[in-house]
């Protein structure tokens, strides 16, 4: 197979784009495709400086490595979420990348924030691990970037976490979710920073490749708590239809991005208030997060 | 050939010159969800890959890092 750009032997294939590229090429490529998004979006500017929330996977890992490569000023966030070696491991690998490329890491631990770790928090509340494992990310992550004042969170989903959310919540009807899918949300509220997902344009293998090619040591590993979770049988439902319909996730995404996301919008409008509890961001009196960890201290006495 | 397969880690062997398109379809496994590597380089699809060389074929799956199965 031949590289689309220079004739020399190519090194990835993307079905759906109908080419193939050579490792410099699909650098190349890669590093486009994420200033588009920043662009189109306007995701940040060259004076502000990104919080990159990474987790020591290939995503965040390449996300961290391509704007530092561009130029942007940039400062990492782990957030330890206390899942035994896994944490311990994945943590290693960004606290490793950070010091290669001279970046500042800040680590929180969940275990401060909502009284337990992942782990305990799942026995304590009952409620399915990567929804109390995600629910606290967020709140973290926008905690962190407003009290070391970074105006912006940039996470790693990539287009094909992007499609499997959407897919999921098209199945569920879920209107209340589908204006919030977007590359770009921006401050609604002095409390809520703006996040965005620079490689919402790139796929899995795409970002998985990339981190490759950059010798970027990754985890491959799987979160002990990821096996069975819904949103990896969307993934492979979708995965089997561009199988036979290349393109058909970034169809999916996109189409929606441009023709149906404003239409919910327009219809589920939220008024957000400060958090009675912790000042945060809520469209009630207290927080989801605050709700968590009361209950995660109740189990506790 | 050596094939080094992961989460959980393991390792098989296969006999006989092949193209990359075939072994992963003789493993059962979507070429969308993997990345194969030689060494310090990518293998696409219709690369020929023998006997004397060791392959690793890695999940690119986010959240769960297991290759999709046909």
């Amino acid at each position: 197979m031949k590289c689309r750009k220079c004739g020399g032997g190519a090194a990835l294939e993307l079905r759906r784009h109908n080419a193939a590229f050579c490792p410099p090429h699909f650098i190349e490529f890669f590093k486009k495709q994420v200033a588009e998004a920043i662009h189109k979006h306007r995701m940040f500017t060259r004076e502000e400086t990104v919080m990159v929330a990474v987790s020591g996977g290939k995503d965040s890992l390449a996300l961290w490595d391509v704007l530092i490569e561009d130029g942007y000023q940039t400062t990492g966030l782990y957030l330890d979420l206390g899942i035994f070696d896994y944490s311990v491991e994945s943590k290693s690998k960004c606290e490793v990348f950070a010091a290669s490329r001279g970046q500042r890491l800040h680590v929180e631990r969940v275990a401060d924030a909502v009284g337990a770790p992942i782990p305990e928090v799942q026995k304590a509340t009952r409620r399915p691990t990567c929804s109390a494992c995600g629910l606290s990310k967020r709140y973290l992550m926008n905690r962190a970037a407003l009290e070391h004042g970074y105006p912006v969170v940039a996470t790693g989903h990539n287009l094909d976490d992007e499609a499997a959310t959407l897919f999921g919540s098209v199945m569920h009807w879920q209107t209340d979710a589908l204006p919030r899918q977007s590359p770009a949300l921006a401050s609604t509220h002095p409390k809520l920073v703006r996040r965005v997902k620079p490689l919402y344009r790139l796929s899995e293998l795409e970002t998985a490749a990339y981190a490759f090619l950059r010798g970027i040591d990754y985890i491959v590993e799987e979160c002990p708590f990821a096996k069975g979770a819904t949103s990896l049988a969307h993934k492979e439902l979708l995965n089997r239809l561009e199988e036979t319909s290349p393109g058909a996730k970034h169809n999916f995404l996109f189409g929606f991005l441009e023709k149906a996301r404003a239409a919910f919008e327009r219809i589920e409008e939220v008024t957000l208030e400060a958090c009675a509890s912790c000042g945060q961001v809520t469209t009630g009196a207290i927080c989801a997060f605050c709700k968590l960890a009361d209950q995660v201290k109740r189990q506790a006495r | 050939m050596k094939v080094i397969l992961r989460n959980p880690k393991r390792e098989v062997a296969i006999s006989g010159k092949r193209r990359v398109k075939e072994l992963l379809l003789e493993l059962d496994i979507l070429p969308s969800t993997v990345l194969v590597i030689r060494g310090n380089e990518l293998l696409t699809s219709d690369t020929v890959v023998a006997d004397d060389d060791v392959l690793e074929v890695r999940p690119v799956m986010s959240g769960g890092s297991r290759e999709a199965l046909r």
